[in-house]
């Protein structure tokens, strides 16, 4: 295993700025946790994809893989700009709660997350004992962003904040992506998970659940559980 | 347009494959344009016809591997299967669809969007068979989510609308997790593979797949079992699936049960591959057995409180998932054979039943068990096929089920006989549900709720559109259940020698 400090200085700054970037995307995911304000949220979610737009970036860069750039450019106008918009107007059009309904309180849902942040270092870093530095570290990050997108997830009522947990999961997936050295169909990987997922679908549904539920809250789908009729 | 076909599907004109995943791509789109729903029930047979074609081609001209896609005897199987059950529920599709567009549940809007769906969610299941790259596989099963979510919610309905949600977001998360656990077999495979598109190339990385880090590929293997295995529908990640069958139009429910879970199934079986060439990771086994025994019994108890037939039969999808996989972790020859046979029959005997059920949905106009009563003496005809394919499905001599669940009884019990114990517990209790809730729908007085005979009469040719794949279906179990090809009998050997 290559120590860090035995790298050449360049690969080092390289590494140091990618752990920097990755770091941030990671603080996001904590921000996305605690926000009460439905507002906020989709702010921080929208401060997120820009933070990995970067990340992208930057990989693109060190790895000198230009495709990636196109990664990148997807976050930042994609996911950065246009969902978050999309969302402000939904919430607005459809009058929903502007305070976060939570199915665990803040607290217990942060100390959970802190809990699952040490249990991908744990589970990461020694199994790719071997591989890069550049990965190691970026994987393991990637990895609290899958998992803490999953926590929020589970432990919001309202179904734009699990929809944002879910995109916050998918920012973790295209992080390990593009940390990936190599990696090839990253581009294509990125177009179908947010073109398709994201937007084409959840604007259907968010209007179809409107129309049918008269609220966003998915507890309303649990009064069926569809053998009574 | 052959041209621009051919840019977009990197194969030649006349390489079999370029007609099977061609046709249905192009008929996507062309379906898209077509208004009249009476021809694009026609054309969507033509283009299921034509991709069967193809499919057959495979098996006398076999393609060449490329970085994208290669044939080899385990994917071949499935790709002709996949083909065989989607035209078949294609005419059976025409049929259903001119008696449900009399009830006016869904306009012709509705059925373009369905029929262009229908060949689309074919083109990403034979993509995601086809595909040789492990990046190519998770993007097809990805797309095949969607097409389905959108064709589940076709009738707009709550029900429909919740189960198409929970189908999407249960599936979504599993096919991140999925891609999580592609990117870590990738990580594990590139020091040995280098760079680029032939690291992520299956044909070619399970020739080197001994010397991946066995350590990542072990944490890869654990979410693309978790990944993967919710769209396997296998317990306790099912919660999609009944909802998703029961509330998506009959045809729907037919290929979703009987391809959908078998291609996702597929890909999991890949990566076992993958992970069984290296003999330092972990053995795949004990948690493929421990989540297969997990669905069956999970399955077989559920299956004691349904009250709607269609979530009934979604529920021994589960259980019968349970056993595939189980017989998969099992590994070994006769196992793996079995899982085989079991995976052919149960595409066969459960899409005939949906046919089944469908026609009976429509004969009664209801979903409830408890209102369907006496079939055998108001439909004579569709009464005992049901209870035909409920018995097969039910694991009966002599249909083909029977043979395959013995087979993995036995090799179970020749390894390991305690591991036998739960399986078979399972597979009684199921008989026991299905056998309570046939004689209640099939026997005794006929009910109340005989539908609109002006609504849904249709002409004999019509009518028998909608049987003929129903009885093609069971026959086919029957005689599988009898007899075996030799030369069947012979592939499926090496292909369960190449599953390991």
């Amino acid at each position: 295993m290559i120590s860090v400090q035995q790298l050449p200085s360049l690969e080092r700054y390289a590494y140091d700025m990618a752990h920097l970037i990755g770091a941030v995307i990671l603080m996001m995911s904590f921000g996305l946790l605690y926000q009460r304000r439905m507002t906020a949220v989709i702010r921080t979610y929208s401060f997120q994809a820009m933070v990995l737009a970067l990340a992208a970036a930057w990989q693109a860069f060190v790895q000198e893989a230009p495709h990636l750039y196109v990664s990148a450019l997807i976050a930042l106008l994609f996911k950065g700009v246009a969902v978050p918009f999309a969302l402000d107007w939904l919430v607005r059009r459809l009058g929903i709660h502007r305070t976060v309904e939570t199915a665990l309180g803040i607290g217990p849902t942060m100390i959970a997350g802190v809990a699952l942040v040490a249990l991908s270092i744990v589970l990461v870093l020694p199994v790719t004992a071997s591989a890069a530095a550049m990965t190691r570290e970026n994987l393991a990050l990637a990895m609290s962003v899958v998992l803490l997108g999953l926590l929020m997830m589970i432990t919001r009522r309202n179904a734009v904040t699990q929809v944002v947990g879910f995109m916050s999961l998918e920012n973790g997936l295209i992080l390990a992506a593009v940390g990936a050295k190599g990696m090839p169909l990253v581009v294509e990987i990125s177009v179908a998970f947010s073109v398709l997922v994201a937007m084409a679908l959840f604007g259907i549904f968010f209007f179809r659940i409107r129309e049918r539920f008269d609220s966003l809250d998915v507890a309303y789908l649990e009064t069926f559980r569809g053998e009574r009729r | 347009m052959m041209g621009s076909l051919a840019s977009l599907l990197p194969l030649e004109v006349h390489n079999p494959l370029f007609w099977v995943l061609g046709t249905p791509l192009v008929g996507a789109g062309l379906l898209a344009c077509i208004p009249d729903w009476r021809q694009a029930a026609w054309l969507n047979v033509a283009i299921s016809a034509a991709a069967l074609g193809g499919a057959i081609g495979l098996l006398y001209v076999r393609p060449a591997e490329t970085v994208l896609f290669f044939i080899d005897d385990f994917n071949i199987y499935l790709v002709v299967l996949t083909a065989f059950v989607g035209f078949t529920t294609a005419l059976f599709s025409a049929s259903y669809i001119g008696r449900e567009s009399k009830t006016r549940r869904l306009t012709s809007q509705h059925l373009r969007f369905y029929h262009s769906m229908y060949q689309a969610f074919m083109f990403t299941m034979l993509l995601a068979l086809s595909a040789n790259n492990i990046g190519v596989l998770w993007v097809a099963v990805e797309a095949a989510t969607l097409t389905t979510v959108l064709m589940v919610s076709l009738y707009r309905t709550r029900e429909a609308i919740e189960a198409a949600w929970k189908y999407f977001i249960l599936c979504s998360v599993g096919i991140g997790l999925a891609l999580f656990g592609t990117i870590l077999v990738y990580l594990a495979a590139q020091p040995v593979m280098g760079d680029g598109a032939l690291a992520m190339a299956w044909a070619q990385m399970i020739k080197r797949a001994g010397a991946f880090q066995p350590e990542l590929m072990n944490l890869a293997f654990v979410f693309l079992l978790v990944g993967y295995g919710t769209k396997v529908g296998l317990a306790p990640l099912h919660a999609w699936l009944p909802d998703a069958h029961a509330e998506g139009p009959t045809p729907i429910s037919a290929v979703l049960s009987g391809l959908l879970l078998n291609v996702a199934l597929y890909a999991l079986l890949r990566f076992k591959m993958l992970i069984n060439a290296n003999e330092h990771a972990l053995q795949p086994g004990p948690l493929m057995i421990g989540m297969g025994c997990s669905s069956i019994f999970v399955a077989s108890f559920m299956l004691y409180r349904r009250g709607d037939i269609k979530r009934l039969f979604a529920y021994s999808s589960i259980e019968h998932m349970g056993i595939i996989t189980f017989a998969f972790g099992m590994g070994g020859g006769l196992a793996n054979f079995a899982g085989l046979l079991h995976m052919t029959m149960h595409s066969l005997v459960k899409s005939a039943i949906f046919f089944a059920v469908g026609l009976i949905t429509q004969a009664t106009g209801t979903k409830r068990i408890a209102d369907i009563r006496g079939l055998t003496v108001s439909h004579p005809f569709l009464g005992w096929a049901f209870v035909i394919g409920v018995l097969a499905i039910a694991g009966l001599p002599p249909m083909g089920i029977f043979m395959s669940e013995f087979l993995v009884i036995s090799s179970t019990f020749a390894r390991n006989a305690w591991l036998a114990v739960p399986v078979m517990i399972g597979l009684l209790v199921t008989f026991g549900a299905l056998i309570l809730r046939l004689q209640g729908m099939a026997f005794g007085e006929p009910g109340h709720l005989a539908a609109d005979s002006e609504r849904t009469h249709q002409g004999w040719f019509m009518h028998s559109l909608g049987v003929v794949p129903l009885v093609a279906h069971l026959t086919l179990a029957l005689v599988a259940g009898v007899y075996l090809p030799d030369e069947l009998v012979t592939w499926f050997k090496v292909v369960a020698k190449l599953l390991g």
